[in-house]
């Protein structure tokens, strides 16, 4: 909102009141008038909600993740310690990241795939096609991911029926680790492409026709206009899509549960669902506390160079 | 460097729609042709089907006498200046410039003295690092231009590329386009709906209209000696006035231009053989406000003397339009500021009869 604009809105109804009662103007009234308490006082509903629903919650954790397990004492950094010596742990950090850069990688790549496919179908056919690969997107990945499960199944597998019909064995979907470590991916990735698919689609759909133009008579082949011109001019998309999906990927909880629930043998744990079983289930609330708050120094990082690459680019060209 | 020809050439969109419609030009190599005409008469896409970004439904492009229907615009060696320059966003200038000698494999050395060399002629020499934000337009237009100058390509096409700089800066650069043109002589295609800037551009001026050539020439040419209608209204501003009339016979075998209200004027002797075909018909005379003057010009032959009650006057410095009727038809005329003319007073014009047109309403060709 325009700073103007507010500030006018606001600042009618207020001078209204209290003319008629005292000639001079209240210090109460100047305060209320003046263009920065009126720019806090509208921001400030946003304020109480990201108080409320990030910064307690968030501060709540970290205070939470210096406790014993009773709560009782501040151990300080003891429950970060612990976790650290913990093979089971540092394996769970290791798949985390696995299987957040891997899942967001093949996000990245089908979505930009068939946001190129798509954007060459002609805008009446399109809309169905676009509608259709946004499905799996749409619905609920709890519920989806139970279609999935029941597609892993070791003894009814429609995936593994088909597999058989080609004449190769049957594969142990969730059964054995690095199995159930792609069976998870591959949901999470069936369920995040869309959204790579939409934006890259936007993007593309952003690009002005005339460059490609130019670039076909600067000689360029259409590999090198989607290496010179496309990629280029997405990337700031590229960029911020990557981040958001790597922050929601990283922060998983539904697929593993409903699919795998972490095993086998906490094979495809994630600082989300470890953090359930271990601040929840195992009733160790301020060790799952920690558990969770592993991933905000990575996510930091990655955002920080991600946001200050966008911001320079957005800088130089838009 | 090339000629360029076009032969029968036709563009059809899907639904039947024909945007070209089977148009036949020569142009010369180190020739600056510019085709001209209202928006939708097909000179863009004329433009796009020589660069090779649209698709030809029939007929024959020809490049320096190679036929180039089914070459991809790459490989037509060809540089082409939009009308929003479309520069790489992400690119600096230097990039920008050098993006097509990079894709054809030019050495670095060899890059660098084409860049620096088109900088030079276009003065953009302490812009090279910049990004294309950071230009004003008449830069943009520039860079666009240098890129198109570094390929030493063997034709230049120009779509519409001072459309979107102001007034000031479309004349200056319309300088620049020439004096560049006269430097590096490379055949030139030039596209735009402004008449003056291909009058003033052109070495010869291809005018379009509905998906036809209507007439091709020289730009002095077509303003003296326009072939149709549609290039003696398009071409000259003021435009010419066209009144309607009627041919007649006169005493001594002459011939009289009847405009209407008693008010006639005498065809000069020597058309009088090329107009006789078509005595007593309905027709329509045209003449350029600049061949109505006023009267106290009456110093040589063909003058007519035509006297009208100016409805507007309108200065112009060097110049005053006055504006009056001939029975119902607006006309335009061009009077020297100190011959007095006053809104709303009768005065006394001349018509330059020798400069005169007779256009037939049915074919819209002139006489």
């Amino acid at each position: 909102m325009a700073p103007d604009g507010s500030a006018k809105a606001i600042t009618q109804p207020v001078a209204r009141g209290p003319r008629g009662r005292s000639p001079g103007v209240s210090s109460l009234e100047r305060l209320a008038r003046r263009r920065s308490s009126i720019a806090f006082l509208m921001t400030l509903p946003l304020i109480l909600v990201i108080a409320g629903l990030v910064a307690y919650p968030a501060a709540w954790a970290i205070y939470l993740s210096t406790l014993n397990r009773r709560m009782r004492a501040n151990i300080g950094f003891d429950n970060y310690l612990i976790l650290l010596e913990s093979e089971s742990f540092r394996m769970i950090i290791w798949q985390s990241c696995f299987f957040a850069i891997t899942a967001v990688l093949l996000k990245a790549l089908i979505g930009f795939w068939l946001a190129h496919m798509l954007h060459h179908i002609p805008t009446r056919g399109q809309r169905k096609w676009r509608g259709m690969l946004l499905i799996p997107w749409v619905i609920p990945p709890a519920l989806s991911t139970l279609g999935w499960w029941w597609m892993f199944d070791p003894s009814y597998s429609s995936i593994n029926w088909i597999i058989n019909v080609f004449g190769f064995p049957s594969v142990p979907w969730l059964g054995q680790p690095w199995w159930a470590r792609i069976s998870v991916i591959m949901v999470n990735v069936w369920y995040g492409a869309p959204f790579f698919m939409i934006m890259y689609l936007a993007a593309l759909k952003s690009v002005p026709e005339q460059l490609y133009e130019a670039a076909s008579i600067d000689g360029a082949t259409s590999w090198q206009r989607l290496r010179f011109i496309t990629l280029p001019m997405m990337q700031n998309i590229i960029s911020i899509t990557v981040l958001f999906s790597l922050i929601v990927t990283f922060a998983n909880y539904d697929i593993v549960r409903v699919l795998t629930n972490g095993g086998p043998r906490d094979t495809t744990h994630l600082f989300a669902t470890y953090a359930f079983q271990v601040g929840i289930l195992s009733g160790n609330l301020p060790r799952g506390a920690a558990v969770s708050l592993f991933m905000l120094p990575i996510l930091a990082v990655a955002a920080f160079f991600i946001l200050r690459g966008v911001t320079r680019r957005t800088k130089e060209i838009a | 460097m090339a000629q360029v020809s076009l032969r029968k050439l036709v563009k059809e969109y899907e639904g039947g729609v024909q945007a070209v419609k089977g148009i036949d030009l020569d142009i010369e190599d180190e020739e600056f042709v510019v085709l001209v005409g209202p928006s939708g008469c097909g000179k863009s896409t004329t433009l796009r089907m020589i660069a090779g970004l649209e698709e030809i439904t029939s007929g024959e492009i020809a490049i320096g006498g190679d036929v180039v229907n089914d070459i991809p615009p790459r490989d037509r060696d060809i540089a082409m200046v939009f009308q929003n320059y479309a520069l790489y966003p992400h690119m600096s200038v230097y990039d920008n410039i050098s993006f097509g000698l990079k894709l054809r494999g030019f050495t670095r050395e060899e890059i660098k003295r084409r860049v620096d060399n088109a900088a030079r002629i276009l003065g953009i020499g302490e812009l090279l690092e910049r990004k294309p934000k950071a230009l004003s337009g008449g830069q943009r237009q520039r860079v666009a231009m240098g890129r198109a100058i570094v390929r030493d390509p063997k034709v230049f096409l120009f779509d519409e590329p001072l459309s979107n700089l102001d007034a000031k800066l479309r004349v200056q650069m319309r300088t620049e386009i020439k004096q560049v043109h006269q430097t590096v002589r490379t055949t030139t295609v030039y596209v735009t709906h402004d008449q003056v800037e291909a009058m003033t551009l052109a070495d010869r001026v291809v005018v379009m209209n509905h998906g036809v050539i209507e007439q091709v020439g020289p730009p002095n040419e077509l303003y003296r000696n326009p072939a149709t209608i549609f290039v003696a209204g398009f071409i000259g501003s003021p435009a010419m006035n066209m009144i309607p009339a009627r041919l007649e016979q006169a005493g001594g075998g002459g011939l009289m231009v009847q405009l209407g209200e008693g008010l006639s004027v005498p065809v000069p002797e020597e058309r009088t053989a090329r107009y006789a075909p078509h005595a007593n018909r309905d027709l329509l005379f045209g003449i350029r406000p600049e061949h109505l003057t006023e009267a106290t010009r009456i110093d040589k032959q063909n003058l007519a003397p035509l006297t009208v009650k100016l409805d507007v006057i309108e200065p112009m410095g060097m110049e005053t339009l006055v504006h009056f009727h001939i029975d119902g038809t607006s006309v335009c005329g061009r009077v020297d500021p100190a011959a007095g003319a006053e809104a709303g007073v009768r005065m006394a014009l001349a018509a330059h009869m020798e400069h005169m047109h007779l256009i037939d309403k049915g074919s819209g060709k002139v006489l």
